[in-house]
């Protein structure tokens, strides 16, 4: 049967479409649902090592969550997660919109300023962790050292061995590795507003402060739903910085621990402690992963409800 | 699924296995290969100088060192020896962890009859290798740690004191060693682990080998006196660590010794080595846990690293065997001992290196690494106990007995004789 050009266009046009999207897909199936969907099927398993034993059904995450010796560290840690959720979305996305209108406002030097409050977010996560670590020493850290110099020496602290600041000290670190990314956002964002609603809004004689609140927040809501569910994922999966700024055990004696740091544990085992169990460890994952999903998709519907069209 | 997977991993196995044979049929077509995994990559040469001395005695044997690192290398191992592959020869580690692949029948049980040279090791080393379930041994120990006291002679020399007997004797010395404005400890407690090493390395010999024994047969429990009152004095003695000892880690307090600026360190005889590696001109010396009254044994606290295993699903059982049965020999242990500065359970070794001739001598007066090895088998493992509720303590977050009573209630979750 002969092919008229419009089916060859259109057969040509499909071929196109699946040699794009096929790839991807084999790819994504592979490394990425099919490890999801396995670590949801070992989770109903008992493990001894990496051998897989009996079926359990929900026994694994009755433990995670309700056991005698899983469950308060797991609700300890994930505590420190919403610690940390809402610290940062105050300090790195609220900072990141201050430093975006200053930005905005275009200072002397704003081009370097763009730069420079970038540069953090480029340095891997690694090194930024051990930088900060070294910061922190208590004997030989340059945030001691500083407050010896000027004599504050009563606010010199083990700031990673006491328990009342070893979190905040990671989120601060935190805060500082990722700060330039939520300005950079916000900043493209204040940039799409019309300059016209902002002059018009100048000439009626509105404050600086109406003008933010008033107009730039509202209109940068797009920013806003991205950063905000960005920060949301990253906060209940956050395991570098803690790794490395505090170890495994979530040093001082848990005082530091977040869900990522537990998993690992559980799951992998801590070379110099504790014995592994990829069945909770899975369990664990499956629960993190189903929390994340239902919550981060109901802030992304809320947030999308509050962005106007202009 | 599971099909897929087991396919998957096991074509992939069988490819490089594959791989494997024919880069090494052409050398080897008469030979006997077998693989040797093992985590300890900064061995190498020394294992690949023990395969020369083996191949002289089987020159029908030839054995392929490999090496993974050793924070996925469980992970890696276990995988490998689910698929029903792995190597022939595998460096397994001890206690709890042995168990996790002992336990699902990977490993060849030995026993007098295929390795006679068993009788080479104490019961203590057997011990470690040894599955509680069958009562069975399943890998030729490599290793004996000890945690103790490492200290600097040279700055004890100039300050003019002597390694402590009693701990009044300690204290005395740490005060003297503070007025002339010397770091008595370098320790420090930031990295959880180390409280643990802290504990074994200071208070062994006020806790006591009768105390394990009650420990174990349940006569007495972690609201003991004896365990209350010796982290009472690790609590007094704390004052002499690192200055804001709370936020020294393990590599910042390893510095802090190696640089000569404090003249002790609790902690483990592996790190003399580490110790000398970093500054060649220390003059190192070891001492036990110091004792409560004049006259009591003095203790250091003991376990062992791991062992040589067994594949149990190898087709090459007898070579494998006969390669063990070489990592039993005296011969072995002292190679293994001279070369890397640790000891080997193997009896009749002679030592070269005085420190560690030392450590062999204060072994004979040991208890064990307690948590190791006795809690660390189910969770909450002693071991995480005892290094965040000794840490909290440390911290001055909470007393000695709340300690002790934290860590006896974890333990007790799962272990019988603290249940009656």
């Amino acid at each position: 049967m002969p092919v008229s050009p419009k089916q060859a266009r259109t057969l040509k046009h499909r071929s196109w479409v699946a040699f794009l999207v096929v790839p991807p897909i084999v790819f994504m199936s592979l490394f990425v649902v099919y490890p999801i969907l396995s670590a949801f099927a070992y989770a109903f398993y008992e493990w001894r090592g990496l051998a897989r034993g009996e079926f359990i059904g929900l026994a694994n995450f009755r433990e995670v969550l309700f056991g005698a010796t899983m469950g308060p560290v797991v609700w300890n840690a994930f505590l420190h997660n919403v610690y940390a959720l809402v610290a940062l979305m105050i300090i790195q996305n609220g900072g990141g919109f201050f430093l975006a209108w200053l930005l905005y406002k275009e200072p002397f030097g704003f081009r370097f300023h763009r730069v420079a409050v970038f540069v953090p977010v480029v340095l891997s996560t690694i090194i930024v962790g051990f930088l900060w670590k070294l910061f922190l020493n208590p004997n030989f850290g340059i945030v001691n050292q500083a407050l010896y110099s000027v004599g504050l020496d009563s606010l010199a602290k083990p700031w990673l061995g006491d328990s009342s600041t070893a979190l905040g000290a990671l989120i601060l670190a935190n805060a500082w590795h990722f700060i330039g990314f939520p300005t950079l956002v916000y900043l493209a964002g204040m940039q799409r507003i019309p300059s016209e609603i902002v002059e018009a809004a100048r000439l009626d004689g509105t404050t600086e402060w109406q003008l933010l609140k008033g107009i730039v927040w509202p209109l940068v809501a797009p920013s806003t739903t991205i950063l905000f569910t960005l920060l949301f994922i990253g906060a209940f999966n956050w395991f570098e910085i803690p790794y490395v700024m505090v170890g495994l055990d979530g040093s001082p004696f848990g005082t530091t621990d977040v869900l990522g740091l537990v998993f690992y544990r559980t799951a992998f085992g801590n070379q110099s402690a504790s014995i592994q169990n990829f069945g909770q460890g899975s369990a664990l994952a499956t629960l993190l992963f189903l929390f994340i999903v239902v919550f981060a998709s109901m802030l992304t519907l809320w947030l999308r409800r509050r962005e106007i069209q202009f | 699924m599971r099909g897929l997977t087991m396919n998957l991993t096991r074509r992939m196995l069988m490819g490089v296995a594959m791989g494997g044979y024919l880069l090494s049929a052409g050398a080897a077509m008469a030979k006997t290969e077998l693989t040797f995994w093992s985590w300890r990559q900064e061995d190498k040469t020394f294992y690949q100088d023990i395969i020369k001395k083996f191949q002289e005695k089987e020159p029908d044997i030839s054995v392929k060192f490999e090496t993974y690192a050793p924070e996925n290398y469980q992970t890696i191992l276990s995988t490998a020896l689910a698929a029903g592959r792995g190597p022939d020869v595998i460096q397994a580690r001890a206690y709890g962890n042995l168990e996790s692949i002992a336990t699902p029948g990977y490993l060849l049980a030995l026993d007098k009859q295929n390795v006679p040279e068993l009788a080479n090791f104490p019961d203590s080393a057997l011990a470690a290798e040894t599955l509680r379930s069958d009562s069975k041994v399943y890998a030729v120990p490599f290793a004996m740690q000890a945690q103790l006291v490492v200290y600097n002679k040279k700055i004890f020399k100039d300050a003019g004191v002597n390694p402590p007997k009693t701990w009044d004797e300690l204290m005395a010395l740490c005060q003297a060693l503070k007025a002339k404005n010397i770091n008595p400890f370098s320790n420090g407690t930031a990295t959880a682990w180390q409280n643990e090493t802290i504990v074994g390395g200071l208070l062994s010999s006020m806790l006591g080998k009768q105390f394990e024994e009650d420990i174990v047969s349940g006569k007495a429990n972690f609201t003991d006196p004896r365990f209350v009152n010796a982290l009472t004095k690790l609590k007094d003695v704390s004052q002499y660590f690192a200055p804001n000892f709370t936020g020294v880690d393990y590599p910042s307090s390893q510095q802090l010794f190696v640089a000569g600026r404090a003249a002790m360190f609790a902690g483990g005889s592996y790190e003399v080595a580490n110790f000398k590696n970093q500054n060649p001109t220390l003059d190192l010396g070891v001492f036990p846990a110091p004792v409560l009254k004049a006259g009591d044994e003095a203790l250091i606290a003991t376990y062992y690293d791991g062992g040589y295993a067994v594949n149990a699903k190898s087709d090459k059982k007898d070579a494998a065997l006969k390669f063990v049965r070489f990592l039993a020999t005296p011969e072995y242990g002292t190679a293994f001992t001279n070369t890397l500065k640790n000891l080997s359970p193997i009896k009749g070794i002679k030592i070269e290196d005085p420190i560690t001739q030392e450590v062999a001598k204060l072994a004979e007066h040991s208890m064990s690494y307690l948590m190791l090895v006795r809690f660390r088998y189910q969770e909450p493992s002693g071991s995480v106990l005892l290094q965040s509720n000794v840490q909290k303590m440390l911290a001055g977050q909470q007393t000695p007995e709340q300690a002790a009573a934290e860590i006896n209630k974890g333990v007790a979750t799962y272990y019988k004789p603290f249940q009656k």
